[in-house]
């Protein structure tokens, strides 16, 4: 199953490296939606400082529908992901490879985003180890649940415009715990952060099952 | 033409047909598009299904393949009951489809190498499968993406030939090339069974497919007919 997993995230990456997707349309787009959230909050008034760690895991969110719809389309194309099913790769390695490959593509996009609250909202990053384990832990979650999600889309007609509307209602406990964390870190109160990481931690388990154990079946209904 | 390279196993070792299918009912969208289908393929042949659009020529490959499930009756390929298990025959069929199954931001020879990978095979196959289908050199290190379809279809099938398997399964393989690029299918094909895999080819140009074959079936209205053309 890993082997698989490895195959098909390098597969993956490889297109997105080809292609920019990521860098020259998901990623102006997480700023631009930055830049809009402090158009539409008055910056004088410290809303966004309050804000930021909100503000910046609900454009991770819209990220995320992105990048795992991004993902379903290039399986769509020429009945590529059929072409897997035939070549007998493990369903679980086949998720698990997807998920890693927009897990990728979410850490770099974060990373970007992290620069741009600073920037942008003046934000300070009071504790480096709480931000990090909160962004790896709701990656996991986010990249898992998207990818899972963007299977179960894909087998629709009307997949792409339903797969934000099944998403986003799945992805609002993470966007909750990784808005506290974040708020926790950015405070320097490290401690308050400790209940919600451990319900990113659930999350990204769960979702990790889900998905390696459920995913040959929604490959075979779509 | 060269034999392919053989494949890791060759056909059933019962002895028993490599696709036997009895009284096959399959369902596309809850329509039955086949109902009640009956085929036997031998180790060796190379039969070729021909039939009006619609009449289930595709799907009968599809359910070979263990692409589409049987909803009743009895089917086996390579020896694996397909009704029970149609995922496990996968790796032993190859199947060229409408489709090409290739990622248009790949490269030809990342498409080909993916596809041996991803089918456990050598990729040391892969370099004379591209020079054998006429896309090695500049060709290969061309994105997919900027391929004329009979190119694309080339490549599809240099994976096939990459990838080598026991059954063959090629649904309107000489779709979309020139003379040139229907006599290489040709070719490609002889190789196949002169390296001992079965061939079944769905085709509309039956007068080059039915040279190819050892046998002839009709599929109608999701049936295929008992009679069976034996060809010189």
């Amino acid at each position: 199953m890993f082997r698989d997993a490895s195959l098909v995230a390098g597969k993956d990456l490889r297109i997105e490296r080809r292609s920019r997707v990521t860098t020259q349309q998901i990623a102006p787009f997480a700023v631009l939606v930055l830049v809009l959230f402090a158009f539409a909050l008055d910056p004088d008034r410290g809303v966004l400082g309050r804000a930021s760690a909100g503000l910046f895991w609900l454009a991770v969110v819209f990220c995320t529908v992105l990048a795992v719809q991004r993902s379903a389309a290039v399986e769509v194309a020429d009945k590529a992901g059929e072409g897997m099913r035939l070549a007998g790769l493990e369903p679980g390695g086949v998720f698990l490879g997807k998920a890693m490959a927009v897990a990728a593509q979410l850490a770099l996009l974060e990373v970007l985003l992290g620069a741009g609250v600073v920037v942008l909202y003046g934000t300070h990053l009071h504790d480096p180890v709480v931000l990090v384990a909160t962004a790896v832990l709701a990656t996991v979650g986010l990249a898992c649940a998207g990818t899972a999600y963007a299977a179960v889309a894909a087998s629709l007609r009307v997949g792409n415009t339903l797969l934000p509307l099944l998403l986003l209602p799945v992805l609002a406990p993470v966007l909750l715990a990784a808005t506290r964390a974040w708020e926790a870190g950015l405070a320097g109160v490290s401690s308050d952060a400790i209940s919600w990481l451990e319900l990113l931690a659930a999350f990204a388990v769960l979702y990790v099952a889900v998905g390696v154990v459920g995913y040959g079946t929604l490959q075979e209904e779509s | 033409m060269e034999p392919l390279h053989p494949p890791d196993h060759i056909g059933p070792a019962t002895g028993e047909p490599v696709v036997r299918l009895r009284s096959v009912v399959a369902l596309l969208g809850g329509f039955p598009a086949l109902a009640g289908a009956d085929l036997t393929v031998e180790r060796g042949d190379v039969v070729l299904l021909r039939g009006p659009n619609g009449a289930g020529k595709s799907t009968v490959l599809r359910v070979c393949a263990g692409l589409v499930p049987v909803a009743r009756g009895e089917a086996s390929v390579l020896g694996v009951d397909i009704v029970r298990d149609r995922t496990s025959v996968r790796r032993r069929v190859a199947m060229l489809g409408h489709a090409g199954f290739l990622y248009d931001d790949l490269t030809v020879r990342e498409n080909v190498t993916f596809a041996v990978r991803a089918a456990g095979g050598d990729v040391a196959t892969v370099a004379p499968a591209l020079e054998r289908l006429g896309v090695a050199g500049r060709l290969a290190t061309t994105r997919v993406a900027s391929l004329s379809a009979g190119q694309r279809r080339r490549t599809s099938l240099a994976a096939l030939v990459a990838r080598g398997a026991e059954l063959w399964l090629l649904d309107e393989p000489h779709a979309g090339l020139d003379e040139d690029g229907r006599d290489l299918i040709d070719g490609v094909v002889r190789g196949a069974t002169a390296a001992g895999a079965t061939v079944v080819i769905a085709s509309h140009d039956t007068d080059r497919a039915t040279a190819l074959s050892t046998r002839v079936l009709t599929v109608a209205g999701g049936m295929v007919s008992a009679e069976a053309v034996r060809v010189p």
